[in-house]
């Protein structure tokens, strides 16, 4: 092999061209590379053991989703290469077969996780995704203050958990928006909202908001256009906070927001009480719909947002103001969040979209955080000359 | 003669490289200087020490924004109607905005119909950006109209804490030899301003030197604008009225940094919009001086008629 080529080659090549190939070197370039190894768009998936065969398994709908792994002759080393648009992200597991048994698991060899609603997966950022910088904590910030509020909510017959954000520096003398989150402290313990919301209102993209994070007891049930869940919304939280803080106590100052079924929690929320909230961030939405008969295949638990969704579509009608829907293109949920997107605006709702090369995970409605709260309650910038 | 020694009003470039101290000194200024900081909100007093080692630590801060917040804490019936013009303020200028998105849009398809009659075109793009002046117009009347039923309402000459405040800001104006005064958050330091009577109080009476905010502050007409926003390109707009120290000149701090004024066309057509004043950039090393009589001195930098940078001297309007 000439210098150019092998300088061209794949590491995982170059490896392979090692004659004689031992367990040493195999250890060497472990140490030497991050897995997945990433090399332009080419993405080297490894696994090292004891196996008779093993696959990637990942979520990017539309393509193969099991791909065999080819062990490098005469080790213990697995390896595919697959190719991933730039700026990609997309979660993975492995799957092994020994004999007659299957597992299937996270990568032992990438650290990097990813939380979803379904559980946690191996990520592979690809070429040209880079971590945004205002997910940190910054020096300079002041953080603002997170206060638990229990609201003992009779529509719901439980005790509810809500963290309440209180923007730094915040005053009684200033009203202030309101942000409904659902699934609260997953987007607090896996998207970072808190760190997001503090950068992005020091940074003025967005405005000082107060934000309730609030938590579902049964998830499947509540969010799935609950009656129950609407009236806990409407008529006992939204009134307690309203009476408790300085806020904007109408439609242009109120935005409810959820991911997945949070989505679906959201939309039926402003859909049974169309004057309360102004704007939506519907994010992945599970707005799953048949056009012919009721055969889903999402199984049970999607039948309620099911018929909702086909009777939305059948009489479309304005909920709120604008809505600001994300939603990562390597999910399934894609294609019922791009046909949505005319029904919305044909109800004369100012509608926002946003795609990513990116699945259904925390990382990526964490990474889509700065285009929606900025664009729902966009920041003092303009007024900023220094 | 005009010329920074013996102007009334100094605008100056953004001071992330402050040149305030040389400023000064060519001026001839020694002190007491009185600094408005209303724009930095809370870090108005706390982060001032800097802008104090330029004049020389004979400065004394105004701290009009920590008095604004000692009113609204203590007159909880003042702190509601001030909450309630904000609110209808802010209804105001989204509506005032839709409007202009409206008209920019119709300009952009009209400039788009190249098939058309020139002359024809030209005669509607006309009529267009007529729609547009009428809409700054009537926009700012409406918010000094607004202004006035508040304070006519409130009469806050006649309230313990705000007539306590303006007579000490008074007091302070008075034994200033001159004003300094940065940006900011140009709507907190405009109702500052206005609130604390400045004007009555003196500020137009001594040199002020002002940029970003401050500057913008001081005239007729104040133009938000940021081609460079995160939600992309806004139109320029007109937010309210300023001091009225500087006439017939619209300011733009940072102007090649957020407008696009590569685009000339699109500066030709600022100009129109808001003539008979000027647009005058303030970008960073920028020292414009303002006589007396509100001319501008003649090497001041202007957009031209054009939508390219030209001075105050070569301008044709």
């Amino acid at each position: 092999m000439s210098s150019l080529a092998k300088a061209k080659a794949l590491a995982i090549n170059r490896l392979r061209a090692r004659k004689p190939l031992d367990e040493s070197m195999i250890d060497r370039f472990l140490e030497r590379h991050e897995v997945p190894i990433v090399e332009g768009v080419k993405c080297t998936f490894l696994f090292r053991g004891d196996a008779d065969e093993v696959w990637v398994r990942h979520r990017i709908v539309g393509q193969p989703q099991q791909v065999p792994m080819r062990r490098v002759s005469g080790t213990s080393l697995w390896f595919v290469v697959i190719e991933l648009p730039a700026g990609s992200r997309v979660e993975y597991q492995l799957e092994l077969r020994r004999g007659e048994h299957y597992e299937q698991g996270n990568d032992p060899l990438n650290p990097h996780v990813a939380n979803s609603p379904v559980g946690s997966s191996s990520v592979c950022q690809a070429t040209g995704y880079v971590v945004p910088d205002w997910i940190t904590p910054e020096e300079d910030v002041r953080p603002g203050e997170i206060i638990d509020l229990a609201v003992a909510s009779a529509a719901l017959r439980r005790e509810t958990t809500c963290r309440v954000y209180l923007p730094a520096r915040f005053r009684t003398t200033h009203s202030y928006p309101l942000l409904i989150v659902h699934d609260g402290d997953d987007y607090l313990n896996y998207a970072a909202m808190k760190t997001v919301l503090d950068n992005l209102i020091h940074r003025m993209d967005m405005a000082e908001t107060v934000v309730a994070f609030i938590n579902p007891g049964d998830r499947n049930r509540e969010y799935a256009n609950s009656v129950q869940h609407a009236r806990f919304v409407k008529a006992e939280l939204l009134p307690r906070l309203e009476s408790e803080l300085p806020l904007i106590a109408k439609p242009s100052g109120r935005a409810l927001m959820g991911a997945s079924f949070g989505g679906v929690a959201a939309l039926s929320t402003a859909y049974r009480h169309p004057d309360v909230f102004g704007s939506l961030i519907l994010q992945s939405g599970s707005f799953v719909f048949t056009d012919i008969g009721n055969d889903h295949g999402g199984g049970e638990v999607f039948d309620p947002v099911v018929r909702f969704m086909n009777r939305y579509r059948a009489e479309p009608r304005r909920v709120a103001d604008q809505l600001f829907i994300s939603c990562g293109i390597y999910e399934p949920l894609i294609v019922p969040n791009r046909s949505m997107i005319p029904v919305f605006e044909g109800t004369g709702m100012r509608v926002q979209y946003v795609e990513a090369r990116d699945g259904h995970s925390w990382e990526d409605w964490r990474d889509r955080l700065r285009d929606a709260l900025s664009w729902v309650f966009p920041g003092p910038q303009k007024y900023y000359y220094e | 003669m005009n010329s920074v020694e013996n102007a009334a009003i100094t605008l100056l470039g953004p001071q992330r490289r402050p040149a305030l101290d040389k400023v000064v000194g060519a001026l001839g200024l020694t002190g007491p200087f009185a600094t408005i900081t209303a724009g930095w909100l809370e870090r108005e007093s706390a982060e001032d020490r800097e802008l104090a080692a330029h004049l020389g630590e004979e400065a004394v801060n105004l701290t009009l924004w920590a008095r604004m917040q000692d009113v609204l804490e203590g007159d909880p019936e003042f702190a509601a109607a001030y909450r309630r013009r904000h609110e209808v303020i802010a209804e105001m200028q989204d509506l005032y905005l839709l409007c202009v998105g409206h008209t920019v849009a119709a300009i952009d398809e009209i400039k788009a119909q190249s098939e058309r009659n020139p002359h024809v075109r030209e005669l509607a793009l006309r009529d267009a950006e007529a729609v547009l002046r009428q809409l700054d117009r009537r926009h700012l009347e409406r918010l000094r109209e607004v202004h006035a039923a508040f304070y006519a309402e409130m009469r806050p000459h006649e309230r313990e804490p705000i007539a306590a405040h303006r007579e000490a800001v008074a007091e302070l104006l008075g034994q200033a030899e001159a004003v300094v005064m940065p940006g900011g958050h140009v709507s907190e330091l405009l109702d500052a301003l206005h609130l604390f009577n400045v004007v009555p109080a003196g500020l137009g009476q001594r040199p002020i030197i002002a940029w970003s905010a401050g500057a913008m502050a001081l005239t007729e007409k104040v133009v938000l604008f940021n081609d460079n926003a995160s939600r992309g390109p806004r139109c320029p707009e007109v937010y309210d009225g300023g001091l009225g120290l500087l006439h017939d000149i619209v300011v733009f701090p940072s102007a090649h940094q957020r407008l696009r004024m590569a685009d000339a066309e699109r500066m030709a057509a600022m100009v129109r919009r808001f003539a008979p004043a000027r647009c005058v950039p303030l970008d960073p090393g920028t020292r414009v001086a303002v006589a007396a009589d509100g001319s501008l001195a003649p090497y001041s930098p202007v957009i031209g008629a054009n939508g390219e940078m030209t001075t105050a001297g070569e301008f044709v309007g």
